[in-house]
């Protein structure tokens, strides 16, 4: 059973058509990526995965409720990351984890920040007010954030943005290992193609609100006759023709 | 291995929604904590509000005697019970503030939170807000100007019910034309009760009023309750019937209040602005 699946799925701003008629299915425990430029309708498309955004049309099921109809039982199993919303910028690190502790209603909320702020080498900044951290400190707290219910969906924005090399490198291992040992789906939205290629096994290309191509990142390099995806990006943004994609 | 959340997370729906509850309550007592400017803002202006009016009421009294001492009485029972309108519409309406200042709708509103749960949360709040204002400045009253608001009685509860409820309805009205208009319609949290006092009749009875504009003031709780705690302090009668009153239109008022809330919020998702509500 597929843990999103996504149909027809539509958005129309008065005169501008946002998403458009998009379809398709995440297995449960794959990385799914998101790709495409600026306006190309991601965060559109997370948005409405996320209930935050009503579609014009078509339907989403997330974990097997419609999220029309049952939104709230699929984000109670859900969360989300973008270093674009912040957390309340005056509370403590801790604060914060226990706010949105008792908004997913988790037990042990003691023993599972703590564990969070092992894993994601947090334990210095617990007593931080969150607006006094670093970007990448931030990054990683809201992380934490986005991992405190132990989501089966992960919906991550840009998760390793603002992350030096090797933070980013810990964080999409540590994403990894999670992934692994708890069969997560993750969704990840992202402009960095080394972490797409790294951790996706299935990519979708967005452009101008439709997807334009999807496969696995070997899938679609060879289908572009590139070496990296970053040039397959930029085949896509540009409309340059190269191999060209099979739709 | 699905499953590893059920271990995380559980309890009974009613429990879960508590603790959701909670869960804002809390973010927003933290946040009060550590700020001191936000917990002296809490009192100070009904307390001074207290002290401009209680000793414009001691300098009539002294110059006037008996009758202007009963007028005293009104107008310091009017501050503090418009007080508590103000402060519990503040309350609610800057406690949602707070989440869009803090960029922190987004996070919020992908929780399993429902709009009622956050609605529930605000009035906690907006009821916390106005007991730390109102009661600091209540004590005041009895302390410099000998003025005990509690000898009103059992049926100050019942005023005071009826006037955080108008209070309730007038910041879900806010929180709506926030969600509609962003930012834009922030002031409306600071200045709309304001423009709603001098129909309110806090201070002088309806009947001075224009006749056009008596419909106005009568359509308001808060008027009904001004003139119920004038007849006690003046004539020593309860006036039931301005208290049912009261209580009628809050529950008109709060219905319409909670349809435009719940309009707005969909409309709010219909657009996509319960991302964008801060910029």
């Amino acid at each position: 059973m597929d843990a999103i699946t996504v149909t027809d799925l539509t958005k129309r701003y008065d005169k501008v058509l946002a998403v458009d008629a998009i379809a398709f299915a995440a297995p449960r425990g794959a990385t799914i990526g998101l790709l495409g430029g600026n306006g190309a309708g991601k965060t559109t498309t997370i948005a409405m995965l996320l209930g935050l955004l009503l579609p014009t049309a078509g339907h989403i099921r997330v974990l097997g409720h419609d999220m029309a109809k049952d939104r709230f039982a699929a984000l109670a199993r859900m969360n989300f990351s973008s270093p674009y919303i912040a957390l309340p910028a005056r509370l403590t690190v801790e604060e914060n984890l226990r706010v949105y502790g008792h908004l997913y209603n988790v037990e042990r909320m003691d023993r599972r920040i703590a564990e969070l702020a092992e894993e994601l080498d947090l334990g210095a900044l617990l007593d931080r007010p969150a607006g006094q951290l670093s970007a990448g400190q931030k990054t990683r707290v809201a992380l934490a954030k986005a991992l405190i219910n132990t989501p089966d969906v992960l919906l991550l924005d840009e998760p390793t943005a603002s992350l030096d090399p090797d933070t980013g490198d810990l964080v999409r291992t540590w994403l990894e290992r999670y992934r692994t040992r708890t069969g997560c789906t993750i969704l990840l939205a992202s402009h960095n193609m080394a972490e797409v290629e790294r951790m996706c096994s299935l990519v979708l290309m967005m452009k101008q609100g439709r997807i334009v191509d999807r496969g696995s990142p070997d899938e679609l390099l060879a289908r572009y006759g590139r070496d990296d995806m970053e040039e397959v990006f930029l085949d896509i943004a540009r409309d340059r023709k190269h191999a060209g994609p099979a739709r | 291995m699905i499953d590893t959340h059920r271990a995380a997370t559980g309890g009974s729906a009613a429990i879960a929604s508590l603790r959701r509850i909670w869960g804002l309550v809390y973010r927003h007592i933290a946040l009060y904590r550590r700020s001191w400017p936000r917990l002296l803002e809490l009192a100070y202006w009904p307390v001074l509000n207290m002290c401009i009016w209680g000793f414009t009421a001691s300098f009539l009294t002294g110059r006037l005697g008996n009758a202007a001492m009963l007028a005293g009485a009104a107008i310091m029972g009017g501050v503090l019970l418009w007080e508590v309108t103000l402060r519990g519409q503040m309350g609610m309406a800057i406690g949602f503030l707070e989440e869009v200042w803090s960029r922190n709708l987004g996070h919020v509103f992908v929780s399993p939170l429902r709009p009622w749960e956050l609605i529930a949360a605000l009035l906690v709040l907006s009821i916390l807000r106005m007991l730390a204002g109102v009661v600091p400045a209540a004590l005041l009253a009895i302390w410099l100007f000998a003025f005990n608001l509690f000898d009103l009685g059992p049926i100050l509860v019942l005023f005071a019910m009826n006037m955080i409820a108008m209070g309730w309805w007038v910041a879900l009205g806010v929180v709506s034309l926030i969600l509609r208009h962003g930012s834009g319609a922030e002031p409306l949290a600071w200045g709309v009760l304001f423009g709603l006092a001098p129909f309110s009749a806090v201070f002088y009875p309806v009947s001075v009023l224009p006749a056009a504009v008596q419909p106005i003031a009568l359509a308001l709780p808060a008027a009904h309750v001004f003139e119920g705690m004038r007849g006690i302090l003046l004539d020593g009668t309860v006036a039931y019937g301005h208290l049912a009153a009261a209580t009628g239109l809050n529950i008109l008022w709060l219905g319409a209040a909670s349809a435009l809330f719940a309009y707005q919020f969909h409309q709010a998702r219909v657009r996509g602005a319960l991302l964008s509500i801060g910029e």
